[in-house]
């Protein structure tokens, strides 16, 4: 069974982690923004275990794992404080946060 | 061949699936499209033999963490997604900074050679055994050190959670 | 023995940190044992020292450690005990005590009773270093040591801004001085490619008279000496200096430090000796000093100044008696001037002390029978200086006349001119103060009391030493040996070789010599006693009526007026016009320009930072793409 070469991954990786960074850039819903900085972590992490897989290398999958266990805490504390602001604001638009200044 | 129409199905349904993650006017649309991409990722694992990988991402990602956004829209009660969307101007200069974004790094990329290329549907490593065995070896402090982490997320999570002032 | 003689300086040095340091925490009479005690425990190890001397006679440079090591300069801390250091230390020691001894109860009333003692502790550790150093970077760090003294004793009563002022003015006059010290050393350094005395003078030796090398060095050295030592034009310090407690005078201002500039020449006497125009020099500078002095004694009313122009117009003799090569006759007049002139100062001090403060010698008069003991040992310091045999001035003044005598017949007119007015101001001070009646206030007439017995019996000590301290050197035709020329002649073996001998005064023209000098002091002594006594006319007439000559005398020739005019207020003006212009046109402007850039650009950029979550993320990206970018450039 023949595989792809690498360079279809780092593409599409690229790819994949470019719509992340869109998404953060174009929303100001703060809930979708949490969502394409997962879309930008997963590509990472797919590209992590390609890398593992290519070079044979077991420690880069080890790395995906714990990108996860982190993964897992950052959301869960990342929708915590979204709920938060939504109490406070009633809103979930980026632009109301906008306290972040001299 | 097949390898390849496997990997370009699922690359096209996971970058069709995030467009659409952006697209939709809805954030509970945009929720399920992500569970989408993230399966097709997981589909992307699998084709690299890494199955405890494959395993543990549909179970975290596809299983607590979209719980979790679920859960969070239907608390919230969100049903319409932007009030009033960026200006076009915004959007524009935007999507300018990402397409080049994504130039510089298909420029990085393009050079790129990798030496002594192993067949990655060939290699073991990224089966459960061979992994644990890793992971409880070399791995085990950080292993237990995210424990740690778990717990102090949760704890602050509940922390956030809760109604009245702290 | 080399514990011993480190313990010297370590001894003084510990009573100014305990003294120092304690402050507050020490009571007073404890400050009364420490201060004059660690000074008394130095003595008795420098007699020890000089009874022992024969266990330095092989090895007079004594090491104990390497202080500063570099390579091509090795200068290590080590001390040198040969004839002079000895006969320095003994004085500094035991001056030093005698002094310290009085102090006690000169100081009992003052609030600074504890800082004083540290500033005189450490002052005399400064001196000790000065004299003992093996090489010259420690002496001078004791140079420095003894300015710096000087300086926090002469302000020691702080609060009075006129002190302040007159402190200031003594550390800034040796600075200048110091500097032409520091120059010499270097210049020293470079010649000889060492700071030891051993190693400096064994070269010198070999070097030729004149040598121009050797002119500059002893010149900036003198500089260094004419600063610490007041002479012409660097003495207008000493008079100013007399603000600081008598004892301070009487140690620092008279016995010790000003004393510092004839022993660094001594010490450096074979340089001397070889660059005949710094002699030269030299002679001119302590003859002028000796007359100019003098004269303006001989006008003042404040007890104390007196004394101050006494002691540069003694300094001036030492200078004299350098310069014709009779280092062993400026060391005697050092040694016994020192007895002489602490005696007169703490006898002034007494007198001070006994009216409450009052310094002006026309509101004295008449104190002989209130202050039987300080009048008797004042009489004794009088004739001392004075130069009537048998007592102690007499000898040493007429050994450096006799070698001027030698060297030339005009400068010995000059010299016994010096030597007669010297007489005469000081008859005029004992005079004034002592005889007649009192001129002060009926108050003062009340409170009139002798002093204490520690103030008595330091008087009495030095007294005795001012009486008696001639005969350590009595001259050949009274039937002495010479003891003091004998015991420092190794010192100045080299020296005295190099220097063209003149044939020694036939008996009968020393005979000569000393008998119309001392005619013409005594005629001036019955001068003073006529004048003063006889007449009747106590109290001294107004300034303003004297002659145009004698008025411009008492006002010290104006010589503080001129050194206003010509280096204070040009210095002034140039500093106000670098401060209005340079400093507030262009440094200042530039300083605020940068202050004024960083603030207009930081309030135009500011609004970049606009609060918005987004807009940062934005300008996030925006960085990361360029840092790839610039990464694939490169």
């Amino acid at each position: 069974m023949a595989s792809v070469p690498i360079h279809y991954y780092l593409f599409f990786c690229s790819v994949l982690f470019c719509i992340g960074v869109l998404g953060v850039l174009i929303k100001r819903n703060v809930l979708i923004i949490l969502m394409s900085i997962e879309l930008m972590i997963n590509s990472i992490n797919l590209l992590l275990a390609a890398f593992s897989a290519y070079t044979n290398d077991p420690a880069g999958q080890i790395f995906v794992f714990f990108i996860m266990v982190v993964a897992a805490a950052e959301v869960a504390i990342g929708l915590a404080i979204v709920v938060l602001i939504y109490r406070t604001t009633h809103s979930l638009d980026i632009d109301v946060l906008n306290k972040l200044k001299w | 061949m097949f390898t390849e129409y496997i990997f370009f199905f699922l690359s096209v349904l996971a970058l069709y699936s995030a467009v659409m993650v952006l697209a939709s006017k809805k954030p509970i649309h945009s929720v399920l499209f992500l569970t989408l991409t993230f399966f097709a990722i997981a589909g992307h694992y699998v084709l690299l033999n890494a199955q405890f990988l494959a395993v543990v991402h549909v179970i975290v990602y596809a299983g607590a963490i979209m719980v979790l956004f679920l859960f969070t829209v239907m608390l919230l009660n969100l049903n319409n997604d932007e009030r009033s969307p960026k200006p076009v101007w915004a959007k524009t200069m935007v999507s300018i900074a990402s397409g080049m974004l994504l130039l510089v790094l298909i420029g990085i990329f393009r050079t790129y050679d990798i030496k002594s290329a192993a067949d990655p549907t060939l290699t073991q490593i990224g089966l459960v055994k061979n992994l644990g065995q890793i992971l409880f070896h070399e791995f085990l402090l950080p292993f237990e050190i995210s424990s740690v982490l778990f717990l102090t997320a949760m704890v602050g999570a509940v922390l956030l959670g809760k109604k009245e002032q702290i | 023995m080399d514990i011993i003689l480190l313990l010297i300086p370590i001894f003084p040095l510990l009573g100014f940190l305990i003294l120092g340091l304690g402050l507050r925490a020490i009571p007073r009479k404890l400050t009364a044992i420490i201060g004059p005690g660690m000074i008394l425990l130095s003595f008795i190890f420098s007699i020890f020292i000089f009874l022992n001397f024969h266990y330095f006679a092989i090895s007079p440079v004594r090491y104990f450690f390497s202080w500063i090591s570099l390579p091509g300069l090795n200068i290590p801390f080590a001390f040198l005990v040969d004839p002079l250091s000895c006969l320095m230390l003994l004085i500094v020691t035991g001056v030093g005590f005698i002094i310290h001894f009085y102090s006690v109860g000169y100081m009992k009333e003052d609030p600074g009773f504890n800082r004083f003692f540290a500033y005189m502790n450490l002052f005399v550790f400064s001196m000790l270093l000065l004299v003992l150093g093996a090489n010259y970077p420690i002496m001078f760090i004791g140079w420095e040591g003894v300015g710096l003294c000087s300086y926090l004793l002469i302000g020691f009563w702080f609060k009075n801004h006129d002190y302040n002022n007159a402190a200031k003015k003594a550390f800034i006059m040796n600075r200048i001085g110091d500097l032409g010290f520091l120059l010499g050393m270097f210049m020293l350094f470079t010649t000889f490619n060492s700071l030891g005395y051993a190693e400096i003078f064994a070269h010198a030796k070999w070097m030729a008279s004149g040598n121009i090398t050797l002119t500059t060095i002893t010149l900036l050295l003198f500089v260094g000496a004419v600063g610490k030592s007041a002479q012409i034009p660097l003495y207008t310090w000493l008079p100013d200096a007399m603000a600081g407690p008598t004892p301070v005078s009487a140690l620092i201002h008279a016995a010790t430090m000003v004393t510092a500039g004839v022993y660094m020449i001594a010490r450096s006497g074979i340089l001397y000796v070889l660059s005949p125009v710094t002699m030269t020099i030299i002679g001119l500078t302590g003859l002028a000093t000796a007359l100019f002095a003098a004269v303006i004694a001989i006008f003042q009313n404040d007890i104390k100044k007196v004394l101050a122009y006494s002691t540069i117009s003694q300094l001036g003799y030492m200078f004299l008696g350098l310069s014709v090569g009779a280092f062993t006759g400026a060391m005697f007049h050092l040694t016994t001037h020192a007895f002489f002139k602490a005696l007169l100062f703490l006898g002034a001090g007494s007198v001070i002390h006994a009216l409450g403060g009052e310094q002006d010698i026309r509101k004295m008069g008449g104190l002989m029978n209130k202050l039987p003991k300080t009048w008797f040992t004042f009489l004794i310091g009088t004739i001392a200086i004075a130069g009537i045999p048998p007592l102690s001035g007499f000898f040493s003044k007429d050994e450096i006349l006799s070698a001027v005598f030698r060297s030339s017949e005009w400068l010995w007119v000059f010299a016994v001119a010096g030597s007669m007015m010297t007489a005469f101001y000081m008859f005029r001070l004992l005079f004034l103060t002592f005889f007649n009646r009192f001129r002060g206030t009926d108050e003062q007439h009340n409170h009139l009391h002798e002093s204490p017995w520690v103030m008595t019996i330091p008087l009495m000590l030095l007294a005795m030493l001012a009486f008696f301290g001639g005969f350590i050197n009595l001259p050949e035709i009274f039937g002495g040996n010479g003891g003091l020329e004998n015991f420092l002649a190794p010192v100045f073996a080299d020296a005295n070789a190099v220097m063209a001998k003149q044939p020694p005064l036939s008996h009968a023209t020393e005979w000569t010599l000393m008998g119309t000098t001392l005619l013409l002091v005594l005629a001036m002594a019955a001068l003073a006693w006529y004048r003063f006594v006889r007449s009747g006319r106590d109290v001294v007439s107004e300034v303003n009526k004297q002659p145009a000559l004698i008025r411009i005398a008492a006002n010290k020739f104006y010589i503080d007026e001129a050194y206003e005019t010509i280096i204070q207020k040009p210095l002034l003006r140039l500093s106000r016009f670098l401060h209005q212009v340079v400093e507030i046109r262009f440094i200042d402007r530039i300083v605020d320009g940068v202050g004024l850039l960083v603030i207009r650009t930081g309030n135009t950029v500011r609004y970049i930072q606009s609060g918005n979550v987004g807009f940062y993320m934005f300008i996030m990206i925006i960085g990361i793409i360029l840092v790839l970018f610039f990464n694939i450039l490169i």
